[in-house]
């Protein structure tokens, strides 16, 4: 006599997506603006008269001219479109975004799952663990700007010496992420069951630890670029990474032209503008970053499902004083639980 | 379980150890960092300097590193921390700039602790419902709000839509009192000159709030995740059954326990508020460390300070990293749960 077996429905992944994107509605615009941000930046890209009709310098006849339908956002006073330089900027921030953030995630990453993993006192790998977690400690100890600022001075001013400065005080973030990541996850029962059906110890990392550090660490990578892109903003506000007005223009850089030239009083589009540009590619994907982490945590995409996950937090949950223990000795008494919960704004 | 007096002092004492190799790998790390490519650098550094300049400056960086680091490591220790082209020490200008950015950053995180506690435990409380969804998009706007671009919008549209002063310490450079503490509204308030204290006030008002508003998510996310740990426990189920009001049980018994991870958190952030005075400071005119950093970093075309920018470096590290110790030792003294010894 056979007991009837209730198999669950499983959902695939796309459906558990949308209706994750569906409980949580500021996620799904977060989406719906990257994804927009993206095409549009793509359209730029590919064919730049599709969307903007002047050159970056090119000088109209309108001067000073509020927004209007044949300049969007107005023009500054030599008669520049500020609709056609905020726009020709985009594709150049956001791959800056991911071209920092992705180095950094991939140096960092490397970093973090071998000072993670191999990280048994005594031997070669101990020491290793030991000594990439004791820079990472130094490098955590500045505050990235800063650090950056002065290495664009030290590399050279412009858009590849400010990218590799950034890239540069960007990594220790992803080792001390990835690191947690994986020490929480190399002693679970599954990681063992593995290492007693005698896989090997690289092929335990690569196939079974790795797997489960991915999903932690893309939702930090999401909300990543947006930080990313504010320090690289910041840096050409500052003066030191692009020159403005030029055929390669930066929305910091811009935002600093036009309120230093000191018209933005009287013109506020000049800065509001760019300010706008940035303020709306950080908070997509702040809120993508957010959604996803509803998604890929399978504690929140159970309660997310249901409805609200309103006083019911996770038995299990991962409350930062139960890692607390671990991050004290990385001289942090708080792990990293999102990214603003990690660091300041530049 | 040692928690006596006199395990405190070893719980201390032992941080304090801690930081000595930090700080000598913060030293050691700025100094690689800022040598990393010597050629040319003179030029670049000087670019409107004569020929004498430029020839003590290339004597100077052609050294052998360990001799450079070794000069550079006892000029620290003693006070000498080099000059900009003009011959303005570094040291004594740091040090008259630093009480300033002590203050906008006080003030920036008592705005934060006022307003961003309550704003996570409210988000905490309707969680998943509208409540929730606004804060979320409050903090979240902030935190997507690049520094310059708060800045700017409170110098240009705000301060005069208000009435509120955009730049300085006082309305008068100089306020006919002693300044004891270089902190201005401090200052005015111990010369018990009320008029000063108002105006001073007023200017510390945009930029302290521009500051606070840019972090304000850290401190509500971090209190409404943890008062969404604790609203489940047993403790406050209790008391709200033996009848107390909600409020109370919200911000008295709730949030204590909640508190510890976010005052953590905000010591961790005081050191870290420091790299958003750079550009608030510039933008706002406040004579603090911040303006000094954006100049010696020559931003906005002025002449760079070479000094000056690796010292602005290694303050800031060291700020960070004393800010992490005292945070450390917040949640030992907070927590009854860890043990000092």
């Amino acid at each position: 006599m056979a007991a009837p077996i209730l198999v669950a429905k499983k959902d695939g992944p796309l459906s558990v997506f949308w209706r994750v994107l569906r409980a949580n509605p500021l996620s799904f615009i977060g989406f719906l603006m990257v994804a927009i941000l993206g095409v549009t930046a793509l359209i730029v890209v590919v064919d730049p008269n599709l969307i903007i009709p002047y050159g970056p310098l090119q000088q109209t006849v309108a001067r000073n001219a509020s927004p209007s339908l044949q300049h969007p956002f107005g023009t500054d006073n030599l008669g520049r479109d500020i609709y056609s330089n905020v726009m020709l900027a985009l594709p150049l921030d956001l791959g800056i975004g991911f071209a920092i953030a992705g180095s950094a995630l991939l140096i960092g990453g490397t970093l973090g799952l071998i000072a993670g993993f191999y990280n048994t006192p005594g031997t070669i790998g101990g020491w290793t663990s030991v000594s990439i977690m004791r820079v990472t400690d130094i490098f955590l100890s500045f505050p990235s700007l800063i650090l950056a600022l002065a290495l664009t001075r030290v590399l050279g001013l412009g858009v590849g010496p400010t990218v590799l400065a950034i890239t540069i005080t960007w990594w220790p973030f992803y080792v001390r992420l990835v690191r947690g990541e994986v020490l929480a996850v190399k002693h679970l029962p599954y990681v063992n069951a593995a290492r007693a059906a005698g896989v090997t110890e690289n092929r335990i990392l690569l196939r079974h630890v790795l797997r489960n550090v991915l999903e932690p660490t893309i939702v930090y990578f999401t909300l990543d670029i947006g930080t990313v892109l504010v320090t690289y903003s910041t840096i050409g506000f500052i003066g030191v990474a692009s020159k403005y007005p030029g055929p390669n223009p930066e929305w910091g850089a811009m935002l600093a032209f036009y309120q230093q030239t000191g018209s933005s009083n009287v013109y506020p589009w000049l800065v509001i503008a760019p300010g706008a540009a940035i303020f709306v590619t950080v908070l997509a994907f702040s809120l993508l970053g957010d959604g996803l982490r509803d998604i890929l945590d399978p504690r929140t995409r159970r309660a997310f499902v249901r409805g609200t996950i309103a006083h019911e937090p996770p038995p299990e949950a991962p409350a930062p004083l139960a890692v607390a223990s671990e991050a004290v000795t990385d001289s942090n008494p708080v792990a990293p639980v999102g990214i603003i919960d990690t660091g300041t704004r530049s | 379980m040692g928690r006596s007096l006199s395990d405190l002092f070893i719980f201390v004492g032992k941080r304090l150890l801690q930081l000595i190799p930090v700080l000598l790998g913060v030293i050691v790390l700025t100094f690689i960092v800022s040598h990393l490519r010597l050629t040319g650098l003179c030029n670049e550094w000087y670019p409107h300097a004569g020929a004498t300049t430029i020839a003590n400056c290339e004597a100077k960086y052609g050294a052998p590193l360990t001799t450079q680091f070794w000069q550079y490591f006892t000029g620290l220790l003693g006070g000498n921390w080099g000059a900009s082209v003009t011959g303005v020490q570094v040291y004594p200008a740091m040090a008259a700039d630093l009480p300033a950015t002590v203050e906008l950053v006080l003030a920036a995180l008592f705005l934060m602790v006022v307003i961003g506690i309550p704003l996570g435990v409210i988000a905490a409380q309707y969680s998943g419902r509208l409540g929730d969804h606004l804060v979320r998009i409050f903090y979240l706007s902030g935190w997507a709000t690049p520094t310059y671009l708060g800045a700017v919008i409170a110098a240009v549209f705000v301060g005069p839509a208000l009435g509120l002063p955009t730049s300085g310490e006082y309305s008068t450079p100089t306020p006919p009192f002693t300044q004891y503490t270089h902190m201005s509204v401090i200052d005015a308030a111990l010369a018990l000159n009320l008029p000063y204290t108002v105006d001073a006030v007023d200017h510390l008002i945009l930029p302290a709030v521009v500051l606070a508003f840019i972090n304000m998510g850290i401190a509500t996310r971090m209190t409404r995740a943890s008062m969404l740990e604790v609203l489940p426990l047993d403790y406050v189920k209790s008391a709200r059954m033996k009848g107390l009001g909600e409020f109370w049980v919200m911000y008295k018994h709730a949030l204590r326990n909640a508190l510890i991870t976010t005052t953590t958190v905000l010591g961790i952030t005081a050191g870290g508020l420091l790299a958003g005075t750079v550009v608030i400071e510039e933008v706002f005119d406040w004579p603090g460390i911040g303006q000094y950093a954006f100049t010696a970093i020559g931003g906005n075309g002025s002449t760079p300070n070479f000094d000056g920018a690796i010292a602005v470096v290694i303050i800031f590290a060291i700020a960070v990293v004393v800010a992490n110790l005292v945070a450390d030792i917040l949640y030992g003294l907070l927590d009854p749960r860890v043990d000092w010894r």
